[in-house]
């Protein structure tokens, strides 16, 4: 019950975040939601993911917040503002009646089928000997993932310290030409 | 049925977020928005009425757990989020400092 109160929460708090037309309202706004998935994880017994989104939640906090300090700028509605809009809401609605029907197709919430998940949780302790199941998945059973997650935020620190880069290398000659 | 639903109504407006606006961050909170709807449904899909987290204990039912498989994936799926995050918001400040404008059709100056 709690989740679905929770879930109509993190909902209001999409459409505020989306809506509002201060920027850093909407990106505080977009952390509460954050937060509030990290209690609907608690809730549905995932500690490590709470911990988790916690501290990413508050780190994409401070990445945004950066972004935005003092860059607001005036909503500005020209251009073709209905047909904009009518676009998206019928692209969105599309995808709601689409994904309708395909739930259908799912095991109903709270009895999933478990058929890989058989596996670890039998085998899980007397492998690897980790009594959190979570970590003995991507450490040991699929350590592959974390390989590539960790590829991943490489790259991604390797870019961000590429763009975010004042400027380039220059020439000896061309700094003397500057200096003139 | 009614769970996984609300899930998609709030994938659908984040969605909506990035389809509709026009300012950069706005864009960026719209695929966050997003990217915690698919977390989310994926840790739903794992859930196990009365079930309990998947840490062994000496007191322990084992066929009383939930699945433990969803939860690490999305834990590697949150990590990269941040990751992409981070770049997002680099390339949108590269963007602010050269052009002055978070607004995307203003940014139409596509020189090198």
């Amino acid at each position: 019950m709690i989740v679905y109160i929770l879930l109509i929460m993190m909902i209001i708090g999409a459409i505020a975040a989306i809506e509002m037309k201060d920027l850093i309202s909407s990106v505080i706004v977009v952390g509460a939601v954050g937060l509030a998935l990290s209690i609907v994880f608690l809730v549905l017994k995932a500690p490590d993911l709470a911990i988790t989104q916690l501290v990413v939640e508050i780190l994409c906090l401070i990445i945004l917040i950066r972004a935005t300090l003092k860059k607001d700028l005036p909503f500005s509605t020209t251009g073709r503002w209905f047909f904009n809009t009518t676009v998206a809401v019928v692209f969105a609605v599309t995808f709601l009646i689409l994904g309708f029907f395909c739930l259908h197709e799912l095991p109903h919430f709270g009895y999933p089928v478990m058929k890989v998940a058989k596996f670890y949780l039998d085998a899980g302790l007397s492998r690897t000997g980790a009594a959190n199941l979570v970590a003995s998945i991507i450490l040991d059973f699929r350590a592959y993932d974390t390989l590539g997650e960790a590829t991943v935020l490489f790259t991604a620190v390797v870019g961000v310290m590429a763009v975010m880069r004042k400027r380039g290398r220059k020439k000896v000659d061309e700094e003397i030409g500057e200096n003139d | 049925m009614l769970i996984y639903f609300l899930c998609l109504i709030l994938f659908a407006i984040g969605l909506y977020g990035i389809l509709r606006k026009r300012n950069i961050i706005k864009i960026i909170i719209g695929i966050l928005i997003a990217e915690y709807a698919v977390n989310l449904f994926f840790v739903l899909a794992g859930y196990r009425q009365e079930g309990r987290s998947p840490i062994f204990s000496p007191d322990q039912d084992i066929l009383n757990m939930v699945d433990p498989l969803p939860q690490a994936i999305v834990l590697t799926s949150i990590v990269i989020g941040l990751a992409v995050t981070a770049l997002i918001v680099g390339i949108a400040i590269r963007i602010y400092e050269k052009y002055g404008t978070f607004d995307v059709t203003k940014i139409n100056r596509l020189r090198g």
